[in-house]
Order: C-alpha cells, then structure tokens, then sequence
C-alpha cells in the first residue's frame, strides 16, 4: 500500500518536524456504488435498523482508495508527507458516493 | 379482505421493525458503553496544535466510519412527528449511535498503532439517501458518521498508517 510509504497527517504544523519543501495541493477521488445485492441487503436491514455493515464496509474501501491516489500523487512529486488532509463526501446520485482526500504534500525533517 | 391483509402485514412489519429494533439499540449502547470505558485511557483533543511535549511523538492519520439507519418504524413515527415539528427523538438516537461509534473505531485503530492521544480530530456527516430532496416513502433515512484525527505515539517501533 501506498499509505506505508508517506506520512499523513490533518494538522498543519508538527512540533519536533520541519518542513523543508512545499509541493502543493495533492488529492485523490473515487467514485463508488455499491452492487445491486448490497443495495437490497441494506434495504432490508433498514427495516430493522443499526448498522449498515455493507455500506461502511464500501466507504472505507473507497476512502483508502482516495488515500492511495492522493499517497501516488505526493510520492510521484517527492514529498514524504502529506500534512493537513481534508475529507469530504458527496452523494453525488443515488446510491453513488464521492470520496475525496485532498492535502498539502510536503518534505517534512524530523528535528534533531 | 385483501385491504385487511395488507394492513395486518403492514402492522406486522411495523412491530417487527420496532422489537429488533430495540433489542438492537440496548445491545448497540451497551457495547459502546463497555468499549468507551475500555478506550477511556486514550485521550482525543479537537485542537490543532498537539502541546510541545508530543514533540517528539510520531503521527499517523487515523479514522472510523460508519453508516447507521434508523428502523422502519422509527422511520414511520419521525414521518409522523415532521407534521407537528419538535425533536425526533429516533433519529437523534441514530446520530448518537452512530457519532459514538465512529469516535470508537478511530480509537480502536489508534490502539492498534499504540498511540494514547488523537489531536485534530473532526467529525464528517453524510446524508446516503436513496431519494435526493424526494422525500418520499421509499427514501433509506441512513447517514454515514466519519472521525479522524491525528494519533501521536511515542518514538519506538517503526512508523504505520493505517487510516
């Protein structure tokens, strides 16, 4: 996986880091639907409520996808970090989803 | 007589909607209470700027999800209440649930990286409804719940994400 190799964070200034290089605005997005049986199971769990485990389970899967596309970016541009990483989902039709991942790539120093 | 059976298969799915979805609720509460008092040594922090004593901490992006709905009776009941306005109180036990739980698993990865505090954390709402501004009768009341924030653990073993 992609993510092993950059360091991610959603703050913007680390103590004990220095930023040596600023490689601008990287992100990363997919857009994912769930297959028809998915779609009905959850239909009939939401009778009874609770967790819809089939759901989750895909806008995990997506979300690490956008994670990994945002992670080939900044190494594709030499950055080992990824600082200040945003979310953001949009349902853009019905039963499709947007999962965006976007973040400034930089080098980050360790301070001795 | 077939008007009779509908509204008797109606009522049916209506109670059996509501006595599992009950039993569902009590036993979903009851696991988050018995985690949240597990998890209860690793701290969250909604600040940005983590104090200088974690200086020297390593950081990884950790997150959970999860999407939650509401049963079809509650569905019913709330669609009822929109007449009159005021509080649904079902769907505020949903959102509960469901914010709980995703607050829950990002500690629960953060325990499995070995960190002890999350900073910056946020959480993301979204609506996953089948009707778009519809409203109508067949329109799934389901949300999806996200936190993430910045877990920092001590200098030791070598670095992972897993968010």
């Amino acid at each position: 996986m992609k993510t092993d190799k950059i360091l991610l964070s959603n703050i913007e200034y680390l103590a004990g880091y220095t930023i040596s290089k600023h490689l601008g605005l990287v992100q990363g997005s997919t857009v994912r639907a769930k297959h028809i049986g998915r779609d009905l199971m959850a239909g009939l769990k939401n009778i009874v409520g609770g967790e819809l485990a089939g759901y989750t389970e895909l806008l995990n899967e997506s979300r690490q996808e956008a994670i990994d596309r945002m992670a080939t970016q900044a190494l594709a541009i030499g950055a080992n970090a990824i600082i200040n990483v945003r979310f953001s989902t949009a349902n853009i039709a019905a039963g499709a989803a947007e999962i965006l991942a976007y973040g400034t790539a930089v080098v980050l120093e360790r301070k001795e | 007589m077939e008007d009779l059976i509908g509204i008797g298969f109606l009522l049916i799915l209506l109670a059996g909607a509501y006595l599992i979805g009950t039993v569902g609720e009590k036993r979903h509460y009851s696991s988050i209470r018995k985690r949240e008092a597990r998890l209860s040594n690793i701290l969250i922090f909604n600040e940005k700027m983590p104090p200088t004593i974690y200086a020297k901490h390593e950081f990884a992006l950790v997150g959970g999800s999860v999407v939650m709905s509401s049963d079809y009776f509650r569905q019913t009941i709330a669609s009822l209440k929109k007449l009159v306005g005021g509080r649904l109180t079902s769907f505020e036990s949903m959102m509960d649930r469901g914010r709980r739980e995703a607050i829950l698993r990002m500690k629960e990865e953060a325990e499995r990286i070995g960190a002890k505090v999350i900073f910056n954390i946020r959480i993301e709402t979204c609506m996953l409804t089948k009707n778009q501004g519809g409203g109508g009768e067949r329109g799934l009341a389901c949300a999806e719940l996200f936190a993430y924030g910045t877990a920092l653990r001590a200098h030791g073993a070598s670095l992972q994400n897993n968010a």
